[in-house]
């Protein structure tokens, strides 16, 4: 369909599920949350600021889930990388 | 809208928070993992379309948090709280009405001229359908455009890292433009979307706990909302979205509404969100017609529940904190609205916490100046270098230049963000001169892509003529240049966005009618009438299930946002 952009490059393949956004985004709130779980034991609650609430530990125990939500995501739908571009017609092309 | 937040608490000594080493630590592992996804990216470039567009690739959910992610930058977090604090929930419709309409319409209707032509930029798009002379105007517009907000950003984050941790301006220039740079020039536009998804993650986990334990400090919304309207004297206008006539400025409540639909939801937010290239090249990255569709769509389901963690801790802080209610109440508190977010940090949140909401800052930050910077490279590389001045090098050649274009763009972004620390009010000018490419820019694609008679002459000349025409508008309405007339709240910008609308479109329709209009076959997929309707869909999209298709995504998020402007 592309008789506007001639040039179509085939044969790319890109480099298999080795870099996975899901994978970086689990591990950096998953980090987060052992951080604030730990640091919450050490009496870095601050109560007076927050009105009472123990925020490091429930935000850090948030942090830990959604990191695993995303890391099990990764692990369970994995990034699928086609060996050829299977409908080249339909991808964008070079100029 | 685009307004410098100047910090006005800047320290002489004393920083305005206490940081210890546990909120360094979290800020220290932001940034290394920043990095590691610039280097991870580095992996997939191997051409200029994988540099530049990110090898048109990406999945949908991606493309869509970088999509408004690109947009949640420091100047939009830190003014829209400001904003909140000031005049209470009508802020929410910079969000509902001068964002999601637009971004619904830019999927539905324009993504498919833009990404099934093939361009690999708007300004591109201009060059196919108009030829060099409205190709050269947005090009050359919008790079300089570009170039002065990622100043802007960058000098924002100086500030405000100087007025949290006390560290001098220019290291902190220095510091963030390197991050910025090294990251952009080893993964390309990939680099910058993960980082604007993980950023996306991280502004929320940073101000959703400000916005609980700050609501748990005022007593919950009920709380919230005795203490508004005893701060207002008992009137409730600040906790009401409509008619909202602290933001359109008119007292007239019909007036207002008027004003806010068309003006702020139509003229203003359809020439943002449609035509500019920063948010386009997300949708442009995505792995097909379908995704980039979809792109928009999906960004608009978190961008409406943005404001509930950006607006309402604005809210709090202006009942909360002592120097903004002080501020409120008419009295001199050394505060400015600009303030609110960070003295509310410091009210009320624990070290730890207050650690990720400094990461969250600096991501804001940064990521917005990384959005600038990668949509700049695309265009000067393709719209300028490689259309103008070089023409038909191979591939390897154009890939040096965007990197290149990327170090030359970081090195003027630092000298324009210290201009801005000494000429802020000239920035606030030049911003809102920017601003008014827009509404014209939207004119003319709509029309160029809709009415197959336009012609090349009639697109440059109604660019030209209808920004000017705001231009000229702005000053004489401008109380510090002209002053003949004056209009209240964003009345000013209502009003020169909607007549450089018109004056585009009428000129336009008048030019075209003496000029020759291009070849029809030249418009294939340029133009709706002369692009076959295959073309315009995805022919998988049918196979998908109705969750994950374009239209109906896009009816559940108008429905949703109808509904969340009857709630508040």
């Amino acid at each position: 369909m592309s008789s506007t952009a001639p040039g179509t490059k085939t044969g790319r393949r890109h480099t298999a599920g080795a870099f996975d956004v899901r994978n970086f985004i689990g591990m950096l709130l998953g980090l987060y949350g052992i951080i604030l779980t730990l640091y919450s034991f050490l009496g870095g609650g601050a109560e007076d600021k927050t009105g009472g609430v123990n925020a490091n530990l429930w935000t850090g125990l948030a942090l830990l889930l959604v990191g695993a939500g995303f890391m099990a995501w990764a692990r369970l739908r994995p990034i699928v990388i086609p060996d050829e571009i299977p409908h080249d017609d339909g991808r964008p092309a070079h100029h | 809208m685009n307004a410098l937040t100047h910090p006005s608490l800047v320290p002489a000594q004393a920083t305005l928070i206490e940081a210890n080493w546990i909120d360094f630590l979290i800020v220290g592992i932001y940034f290394a993992f920043v990095l590691g996804i610039g280097i991870a990216a580095r992996r997939q470039v191997s051409d200029s379309i994988d540099f530049f567009l990110s090898g048109r690739s990406l999945p949908a959910w991606v493309t869509g948090l970088a999509f408004i992610s690109a947009n949640l930058g420091a100047v939009e977090i830190m003014g829209m709280s400001a904003t909140g604090a000031e005049i209470g929930l009508p802020t929410f419709h910079y969000f509902w009405v001068g964002a999601i309409p637009a971004m619904l319409f830019l999927g539905v209707v324009m993504m498919p001229f833009y990404y099934g032509s093939k361009v690999r930029s708007v300004p591109e798009f201009m060059l196919r359908r108009f030829g060099p002379g409205a190709h050269l105007v947005n090009a050359i517009s919008f790079a300089v455009a570009q170039l002065l907000i990622a100043g802007v950003n960058l000098y924002l984050l100086a500030s405000i890292v100087e007025a949290l941790l006390g560290w001098p301006q220019w290291v902190s220039l220095i510091v963030a433009a390197a991050i910025v740079l090294s990251y952009i020039t080893l993964g390309g536009l990939s680099a910058a979307i993960y980082n604007e998804v993980l950023q996306f993650f991280v502004i929320v986990a940073a101000l959703l706990p400000l916005t609980l334990i700050g609501l748990n400090r005022v007593g919950g919304w009920s709380g919230l909302t005795e203490r508004v309207t005893a701060a207002a004297g008992g009137s409730d206008a600040e906790l009401h979205s409509w008619p909202g006539q602290g933001l359109s400025g008119f007292d007239n409540p019909v007036l207002s509404v008027v004003g806010i639909v068309f003006g702020l939801g139509f003229v203003l937010s359809f020439g943002y969100w449609t035509t500019n290239f920063v948010e386009v090249q997300r949708a442009m990255a995505s792995n097909s017609i379908s995704s980039a569709r979809k792109t928009p769509i999906i960004g608009a389901f978190p961008k409406m529940f943005v404001p509930f963690i950006v607006i309402i801790p604005g809210m709090i802080a202006a009942v909360l904190v002592h120097e903004i209610s002080g501020l409120k109440a008419g009295q001199n508190t050394g505060a400015t609205y600009n303030d609110s977010l960070l003295l509310l940090m410091r009210d009320v949140l624990p070290n730890g916490l207050l650690g990720l909401a400094i990461a969250g800052l600096l991501a804001a930050f940064m990521a917005g100046m990384a959005a600038n910077i990668s949509a700049f490279n695309t265009v000067f590389s393709y719209d300028l270098w490689q259309t103008y001045v070089v023409k038909d090098k191979d591939d390897d050649y154009y890939l040096r230049t965007g990197r290149l274009a990327t170090v030359v763009a970081t090195v003027i972004a630092i000298f324009t963000a210290l201009i801005a620390s000494s000429f802020s009010n000239i920035m606030d000018y030049l911003q809102t001169l920017f601003g008014f490419f827009n509404a014209p820019l939207f004119a003319t694609f709509i029309l160029g892509m809709f009415w197959r008679r336009m012609t090349a002459t009639a697109g440059w000349v109604g660019l030209v003529a209808g920004t000017l025409s705001a231009i000229f508008l702005w000053t004489l309405g401008n109380p510090e240049i002209f002053g003949v007339f004056e209009l209240p709240g964003q009345g000013l910008a209502f009003l020169c966005a909607s007549v450089a609308f018109v004056v585009d479109i009428v000129l336009s329709v008048a030019v075209t009618m003496v000029t020759k209009p291009k070849p029809r076959e030249q418009l294939k997929g340029l133009v709706y009438s002369e692009t076959p309707k295959e073309d315009l869909v995805d022919p998988h999209e049918a196979a998908l299930p109705v969750y994950q298709r374009t239209i109906p995504l896009a009816i559940a998020a108008g429905v949703l946002v109808l509904a969340l402007n009857f709630i508040l």
